[in-house]
């Protein structure tokens, strides 16, 4: 799942959760649930650091990605 | 005399003047053709020598009269000689775009005119051609269109007043891309929240790319920014741009892509005018951000873009989310969810409370609807027992032995037995036994 389909599951989970009339067992589960979407989300966000690169497109029509450095 | 300035230099009129009545024995010689080179073949040392036989300058009797064409190339020649290009100042009329593609116009004012002309390959570093009535300034060759014998300005760079070219180029261009819906507010998309991948169409060693990279980098450090070189400035710019937006296009890698270029001056800017730019931003297929100059800036790039930042800056902040702000975001988020369930199980612990309570006052209830019942069967029992017999004052005689005597053929003279009455019993014993009837057997 992408970092925003994984923050907007968050933001579902917590809007259910919101509702009492959920029964404790779903709470339970949706819980679990967002945990593991906070776990993923939080993973993404401490990714290191990329490299700036550029674009080349090769002779035969493919691209391709060369350090630039910076 | 000196005939050779330095480029730029215009020469004073009266310098102008000593020059075309100085060497007047040589004035059929044509002078070389670039205007850069502005000495006439006068100059030259090979021309300086007297022809053979021909002492007599040229001109100076009818024997010796010059032809028409002669004097108007040698007057060409004199003034191309005298006059560096420089810039003039009028008003323009007549103006007509001829089918060859030249413009042919005059530049006036109160007292005077000139007949100009601006050749097609002129053209293009001119926004747009002049309208009649425009004052402009414009930088050119002093020259004489030899056919005709007539004065004429050779122009190649103009400006009118109030930015009159540019505001007419950028007006047609703007007209031509909102006649084709290219300016629809309804056109624009979303850019996207957390793009992985970010192009960054612009010249690789311009301030705009290292504002990007550091802006971007810091708010969020694992985006990939993509370079998509392209010359912003100068000849060939927007030809770079379209091509870099092209392969954009084609690469199809990317999440949302940034053209621009850091500040500078209109013409430094102006590719970003181009309408062929403008149509490829428009076109592009992924999300564009326009970033072009400093906020003052706006240019047919930022119309069409899906979004417009102030300056390259402020794309690379559009384009990436900060990292804080979500981390701060997700805290607030997880921390949600555990208040969530924490009052969720607290909630259930009431609920089990609330169900214990309700539980037993069911329980007590239905004690005591069974106890009623209860009385009311003992009620029931009790009517259908002896004891009720006995009650209303019957008794029952039962032998030693706790057997009912419910027959006279049971009793046995001097036998005992018991009398239970509603109080208590009486011993007694069998005096006599009549029978009314045959014994009965056992009971």
């Amino acid at each position: 799942m992408s970092f925003e389909g994984n923050l907007q599951r968050l933001e579902e989970i917590v809007e259910r959760l919101d509702r009492a009339d959920l029964p404790l067992d779903e709470a339970l589960a949706l819980f679990e649930q967002g945990v593991e979407a906070l776990r993923t989300a939080s993973a993404e966000l401490s990714r290191a650091e990329a490299e700036v690169k550029r674009l080349v497109e090769q002779s035969d029509g493919t691209f391709g990605l060369d350090d630039l450095g910076g | 005399m000196t005939r050779r300035r330095p480029p730029g230099a215009s020469p004073p009129p009266e310098l102008a003047l000593d020059l075309f009545a100085a060497p007047t024995q040589h004035a059929s010689q044509r002078a070389p053709q670039a205007a850069a080179v502005p000495a006439p073949a006068l100059a030259s040392p090979a021309l300086e020598r007297p022809s053979p036989g021909r002492s007599e300058v040229p001109g100076s009797s009818a024997a010796s009269a010059v032809a028409i064409s002669t004097l108007t190339a040698t007057a060409r020649d004199v003034l191309e000689g005298a006059f560096m290009p420089l810039w003039v100042r009028g008003e323009v009329s007549d103006f007509k775009a001829h089918r060859n593609g030249h413009w042919y116009f005059c530049l006036r004012d109160r007292t005077a005119q000139i007949r100009c002309v601006v050749w097609s390959r002129d053209q293009r570093g001119i926004p747009a051609a002049p309208d009649d009535g425009m004052q402009v300034t414009a930088l050119g060759q002093v020259t004489v269109y030899t056919a005709r014998g007539d004065l004429q300005l050779v122009l190649r760079a103009m400006e009118a007043e109030g930015d009159g070219l540019w505001r007419k180029a950028l007006e047609r261009a703007r007209r031509a891309l909102e006649a084709d819906g290219l300016l629809a507010p309804e056109r624009k998309r979303p850019i996207p929240r957390f793009p992985r991948r970010v192009a960054v169409v612009t010249s690789p060693s311009g301030a705009a790319l290292h504002d990007i990279v550091s802006v971007a980098r810091r708010r969020w450090p694992s985006v990939e920014l993509v370079v998509v070189p392209a010359r912003v400035q100068g000849e060939g710019a927007p030809e770079e741009i379209c091509a870099a937006l092209d392969r954009v296009a084609r690469w199809r890698a990317a999440d949302v892509v940034i053209v621009g270029r850091g500040g500078g001056g209109r013409e430094d800017l102006w590719a970003f005018n181009d309408e062929r730019v403008a149509r490829a931003v428009a076109n592009c297929p992924i999300p564009t951000i326009s970033a072009v100059g400093h906020e003052v800036d706006m240019t047919l790039c930022d119309l069409v873009a899906d979004l417009r930042a102030a300056t390259p800056s402020a794309a690379a902040e559009a384009a990436v989310p900060s990292r804080v702000e979500i981390e701060r975001r997700l805290l607030r988020l997880g921390g949600h969810m555990r208040a969530c369930l924490r009052d969720r199980v607290e909630n259930a612990a009431h609920a089990r409370m609330r169900l214990a309570r309700t539980l037993s006052r069911s329980a007590t209830a239905f004690v005591e609807r069974r106890g009623a019942r209860a009385r009311e069967l003992a009620a029931r029992l009790h009517a259908l027992s002896p004891l009720a017999t006995l009650a209303r004052g019957y008794a029952v005689a039962r032998g030693e032995d706790g057997r009912p005597l419910s027959s006279a053929g049971l009793f046995a003279p001097g036998e005992d037995f018991s009398l239970l009455l509603r109080d208590g019993l009486v011993q007694a014993t069998a005096r006599d036994v009549h029978l009314e009837s045959a014994p009965e057997t056992g009971a």
